[in-house]
C-alpha cells in the first residue's frame, strides 16, 4: 500500500490534510486496484499534490505584493509627515535662537560696569568702596551709538567731612561710524592720553590704587566735553584727535598750578579757554603698545581778559608688551612717562612750570586652569608737581603685589607700597588689600 | 602752508573768536587726513557679510548647511570654552569634504562680534571678524592680530594648541576670539563624527 509524504505548507493546513487523509483511505483499499492503475493515480495525486504549494505559493505572493503596496502607502505618509516635523521643529529653532520676543530698546542697550573695595593700611588705616560704576549703552542704529558712564566714589556723597563722595557722570558722548577706519564722537568723554585714563577696570590694571603718575600728572580719570575723531587702519596705527573743554588751575594757594586740581569735571566748567588732544598710537604688532599724546591749552586758568594766562602743554608717552611665554604664562612690561610745560611766572615761581612722572611695571601672570590666574608685579614711579624748582621734591615709590583673578571679570589685590618721599616728609609704608570686579 | 594757517587762526585770534578758531582748526586738521562724504554717515561695522564670507570660502560652490543639535554634552563642552551657557538650540556650519566653515559670536566687552571661522582637516585655515560692535579694541578684526590663529589646533583640554598675543585695551575682545576660534575647532570634529 503506498501513501505518500509530503511536506505541505501550513495554509491550507486542513484541507491538505483531509485530501492526504482520504488519499490514504482510498489508496489503501491496495488489492482492488490493479498496480498500473496505483502508479497513475500516485501520479496524479503526486500532481495534485504539488500544485497545492504552488497554488497556495501564488495566493501568498498575491498577499504580500498587497502588504507591499500598503506598507509603500504608509511610507509616503510618515515621509509627507516627516517633513512637515521637520518644518516645524526648523521653524522653533529659529525662533529660539533669534528671539520671538518683538524687538525693543532692551534689544539695543547693555548694562555694564565695575567696582572696587580697598583696605589702606600704615598709618592711614581706612576701608573704602572707593568707586561703583554703571555703564549704560544704547545702539540707535548700525552707526550710532551712546556710551555714558555714572559713577559714586567712596561710598557717601553730600556736605560734610562725613560724606567724602562723589557723584560724577565720567562719559556721555555719542559715536558715530563715518566709514570702516573713521569714528567721531561728541558729548562728554575721556581723553585719550596715559595707559590708565581709558582703561582702568580694576581687573586690567595691577596695583590696589592707581599709580601715582597717572593720578597726579596725567590726571587720570580725565574727561572733558568736546568732540572728536579716530582714525585706525590695518596697519595698525591709530590716531586720535579731540578739541574739548580745558583744564581751570588755581592761580593762589597751595594747590596752585596743580594740574590734578584743573579737572573740573564739565560740571558748569568754565568754557572760556578750550584744549586738543591728539594721540598716535600703533597696536600692530600683537602685544605690543605704543602710544604718544600731546594736549594743548592756551591757558589752563581760565582767566578773565586782561588777567595773566598760562598756556600748557603735555607730552606723554607710553609702551605696553605682553608675551605669551608658555600656554600657562605671560610676561608684561609697562613704562610711562609725562611732562607739563606751563608758561607763566606765577607757575615759574612756585616751580610747577614743569611737572613731570613716570613709571616703570613688570609683571608675570599664570593661568591656573580653572582655578584662575594669579600675577605678580613689581613697579617703581617717581612724580614731582613742582619740579621746576632746584628743591627735591620728586614723590618716589616701590610696590610689590599680586592679582589673583578667580574668573576673568573679577580680581583679588594685595600690595605693599614703599614710598620714599621728599626729606622732611614722613613715610608712611603701608600694605593694601581690594576686591574688584567688572560686568 | 595749510599747517601755517592754522596757527595763525588759533593763536592770534582774538580772546573771544578763539573757541571760533579753534573749532577751524580742528576741523582743518582733520581734513588733512580724511575727506569724510555726506553718505557715509550711515556706514556700518559690518567688514563682511556672513553670505559673502561664505561665497568667497567656498569660492561660489556654497554646500547646503548642516546642522549640529546642542544636546547635554555639546553644551558641556561649550560652557567649558566660553565660560558661558552657549545661547541657542542648534549651530549650522557649511561642509566639504575635511573643511567645515562656522559663522560663530561671543560678547566682547558689552556687544556680541561676529566671526566667520574655516577649519581644514582639524587645523583653523581661516579666522575673520565680520561684525565689530564695540567702541575700543577694534585691532582685533586685522589681520595682523588674526593670522596669529592659524595653523592652530585643538588640545585635549579644549584650549589652542598656541598662545595668543593680545591687544592692550582689547583683553575682553582678545578672549572673545580666542573661545570662538576653540568653538570652531571642537564642533569642526563633533561635525565629521556625525557624518
Amino acid at each position: 500500500m503506498g501513501w505518500f509524504n509530503v511536506e505541505f505548507v501550513e495554509f491550507p493546513k486542513i484541507r491538505l490534510e483531509r485530501i492526504v487523509n482520504s488519499m490514504k483511505c482510498r489508496l489503501n483499499t491496495g488489492d482492488l486496484l490493479a498496480p498500473q492503475t496505483k502508479r497513475v493515480l500516485a501520479g496524479l495525486a503526486t500532481l495534485l499534490i504539488c500544485s497545492i504549494p504552488l497554488a497556495t505559493n501564488a495566493q501568498t505572493q498575491k498577499e504580500m505584493w498587497q502588504t507591499i503596496q500598503k506598507q509603500q502607502r504608509q511610507i509616503e505618509v510618515l515621509q509627507k509627515a516627516q517633513k512637515n516635523t521637520d518644518k516645524s521643529v526648523e521653524a522653533t529653532a529659529a525662533a529660539v535662537q533669534e528671539g520671538s520676543a518683538s524687538s525693543g530698546w532692551w534689544n539695543k542697550t547693555s548694562l555694564g560696569g565695575y567696582g572696587e573695595v580697598h583696605y589702606n593700611g600704615g598709618d592711614t588705616d581706612k576701608v573704602d568702596i572707593h568707586r561703583f560704576v554703571l555703564n549704560v549703552n544704547h545702539q540707535f542704529s548700525d552707526s550710532v551709538r551712546l556710551y555714558s558712564e555714572v559713577e559714586i566714589e567712596h561710598g557717601l556723597a553730600g556736605d560734610g567731612e562725613d560724606k567724602p563722595g562723589e557723584v560724577e557722570m565720567e562719559q556721555a558722548w555719542i559715536e558715530f561710524d563715518l566709514s570702516d577706519e573713521v569714528k567721531a564722537r561728541a558729548g562728554v568723554f575721556i581723553l585719550p592720553v596715559g595707559i590708565l585714563n581709558e582703561t582702568h577696570e580694576p581687573p586690567t590694571f595691577y596695583g590696589v590704587e592707581r599709580n601715582n603718575v597717572e593720578k597726579n600728572i596725567i590726571p587720570s580719570t580725565w574727561w572733558e566735553a568736546g568732540a572728536g575723531l579716530s582714525f585706525g587702519g590695518s596697519s595698525g596705527f591709530l590716531v586720535d584727535l579731540a578739541l574739548h573743554s580745558g583744564l581751570d588751575v588755581p592761580n593762589t594757594g597751595s594747590s596752585a598750578f596743580k594740574i590734578r586740581k584743573g579737572r573740573q569735571k564739565v560740571a558748569e566748567a568754565t568754557a572760556r579757554e578750550p584744549a586738543v588732544t591728539a594721540r598716535l598710537k600703533y597696536t600692530g604688532t600683537p602685544g605690543l603698545e605704543l602710544a604718544s599724546t600731546v594736549q594743548y591749552q592756551y591757558d589752563i586758568t581760565q582767566a578773565d581778559e586782561g588777567d595773566t594766562r598760562s598756556s600748557a602743554t603735555l607730552i606723554e608717552v607710553h609702551g605696553i608688551y605682553t608675551h605669551q611665554i608658555s600656554p600657562s604664562t605671560s610676561l608684561s612690561l609697562r613704562a610711562l612717562y609725562a611732562t607739563w610745560d606751563i608758561d607763566g611766572s606765577a607757575a615759574k615761581a612756585l616751580g610747577r612750570d614743569e611737572q613731570t612722572g613716570w613709571y616703570i611695571e613688570p609683571s608675570v601672570k599664570f593661568n591656573l586652569g580653572d582655578t584662575g590666574d594669579l600675577g605678580f608685579y613689581l613697579r617703581y614711579s617717581a612724580d614731582d608737581n613742582t619740579a621746576g624748582d632746584a628743591i627735591d621734591s620728586e614723590v618716589r615709590e616701590t610696590v610689590v603685589g599680586l592679582n589673583y583673578w578667580p574668573h576673568k571679570h573679577v580680581v583679588l589685590k594685595a600690595d605693599y607700597s614703599v614710598p620714599a618721599p621728599p626729606a622732611g616728609t614722613a613715610r608712611n609704608d603701608m600694605f593694601r588689600a581690594g576686591v574688584g570686579f567688572q560686568f | 602752508m595749510k599747517f601755517l594757517i592754522e596757527s595763525i587762526l588759533f593763536f592770534r585770534a582774538p580772546r573771544n573768536w578763539r573757541p571760533v578758531s579753534s573749532l577751524l582748526v580742528f576741523l582743518l586738521f582733520s581734513n588733512t587726513f580724511c575727506f569724510i562724504p555726506v553718505s557715509s554717515l550711515a556706514a556700518d561695522k559690518t567688514y563682511l557679510s556672513p553670505k559673502k564670507f561664505l561665497k568667497t570660502v567656498f569660492k561660489g560652490d556654497l554646500p547646503k548647511p548642516d546642522v549640529l543639535w546642542l544636546d547635554t554634552q555639546l553644551r558641556s563642552v561649550l560652557k567649558k570654552i566660553t565660560g558661558n551657557r552657549y545661547p541657542g538650540v542648534r549651530i549650522r556650519f557649511w561642509k566639504k569634504s575635511n573643511r567645515t566653515a562656522w559663522i560663530l559670536e561671543e560678547i566682547g566687552k558689552y556687544e556680541p562680534i561676529t566671526v566667520g571661522v574655516v577649519i581644514n582637516n582639524r587645523k583653523l585655515e581661516l579666522l575673520k571678524v565680520l561684525i565689530y560692535r564695540e567702541s575700543h579694541g577694534w585691532e582685533v578684526r586685522h589681520p595682523f592680530f588674526t593670522n596669529q590663529f592659524i595653523g592652530l589646533g585643538l588640545t585635549s583640554q579644549f584650549g589652542l594648541s598656541s598662545s595668543i598675543d593680545g591687544i592692550s585695551g582689547a583683553t575682553l575682545s582678545v578672549n572673545a576670539l580666542k573661545s570662538i576660534a576653540a568653538v570652531a575647532l571642537f564642533l569642526h570634529d563633533r561635525a565629521l563624527e556625525v557624518e
